[in-house]
């Protein structure tokens, strides 16, 4: 299982970019953190998720 | 028959003051630091003036707008600059405020590929942009090239929803996050003074805690 912002997830093998598109995330206003790692964005697909990864999908919002 | 000379203290008393209040040693480490406030909106300008009064050593301020009419309501400037350059409006009130602060202004606009060089030479980042998409860009770009560098980021704080769900959250040792993360300026009644500081205070709070080592 994959832990992503503390849930669990059965996702293990899809890719960051994979995972993403099933989520509801505008990839524009997303940082990815995987096991307190920053991913880049050019490296959404490459990255497959393995099993007990922590990740972390900080989505901004507007306003400041 | 003359003017009144406005004295203000010297600076070796401005010294005294600062460590009579936090200790010689804390002291010593917010002056020798340098910060970047990135984007001088709300959030910023806020941010810049807790900084300056607790005697951080340098600032490095980052925007590329002029003062509005529209900023009043929540930024730290005065009605009489409104179309300055808030990079100049707030370097003029921080040296009103505290005099021997090391300024540094820079009227840019931040992008991935000029943020390396504007922010090398700091210690902490505090990204205090309007967009969400400018906030990922920045966020995204010092994670990814600096890895090093401390980094106090904001999401969510427009309207009048609690000032207590205002939060500071760890994401990474480096990487910190203030705000309730959901209030979004587009959906929520715009932005509100008291709640734009009190995000702004806990993103300068989390850099003094950092400079203290107390996080």
């Amino acid at each position: 299982m994959v832990k992503v912002n503390g849930e669990f997830l059965d996702i293990a093998g899809k890719s960051v970019s994979e995972y993403l598109e099933t989520a509801d995330y505008d990839v524009k206003r997303i940082v990815v953190e995987r096991n307190e790692e920053i991913v880049p964005k050019s490296q959404y697909d490459e990255t497959v998720l393995c099993d007990e990864d922590v990740i972390e999908i900080v989505s901004f919002v507007g306003g400041g | 028959m003359w003017e009144a000379v406005k004295l203000i203290p010297e600076k070796d008393e401005w010294k005294k003051a600062l460590e009579q209040r936090h200790g010689k040693e804390l002291q010593e480490r917010f002056s020798s630091a340098t910060v970047a406030v990135c984007g001088l909106g709300g959030l910023g300008s806020n941010i810049a003036i807790a900084l300056a009064r607790a005697g951080v050593g340098k600032l490095i301020l980052l925007d590329f707008d002029k003062v509005d009419v529209s900023n009043l309501h929540r930024q730290q400037y005065k009605a009489e600059q409104v179309g300055e350059f808030k990079t100049d409006a707030l370097a003029s009130n921080l040296k009103e405020i505290a005099p021997y602060i090391d300024i540094e202004a820079h009227t840019v606009r931040i992008n991935e590929d000029n943020a390396n060089g504007l922010l090398s030479d700091v210690d902490i980042i505090c990204e205090a942009f309007d967009n969400a998409e400018a906030k990922a860009m920045l966020v995204n770009t010092v994670l990814e090239t600096m890895p090093k560098k401390y980094l106090v980021a904001a999401s969510g704080m427009a309207g009048l929803g609690s000032a207590n769900s205002i939060k500071t959250r760890r994401i990474t040792d480096r990487f910190y996050l203030c705000g309730d993360e959901v209030s979004d300026v587009k959906s929520e009644m715009s932005l509100v003074s008291a709640r734009v500081m009190l995000c702004a205070a806990h993103q300068a709070h989390k850099v003094l805690q950092i400079l203290a080592n107390e996080f």
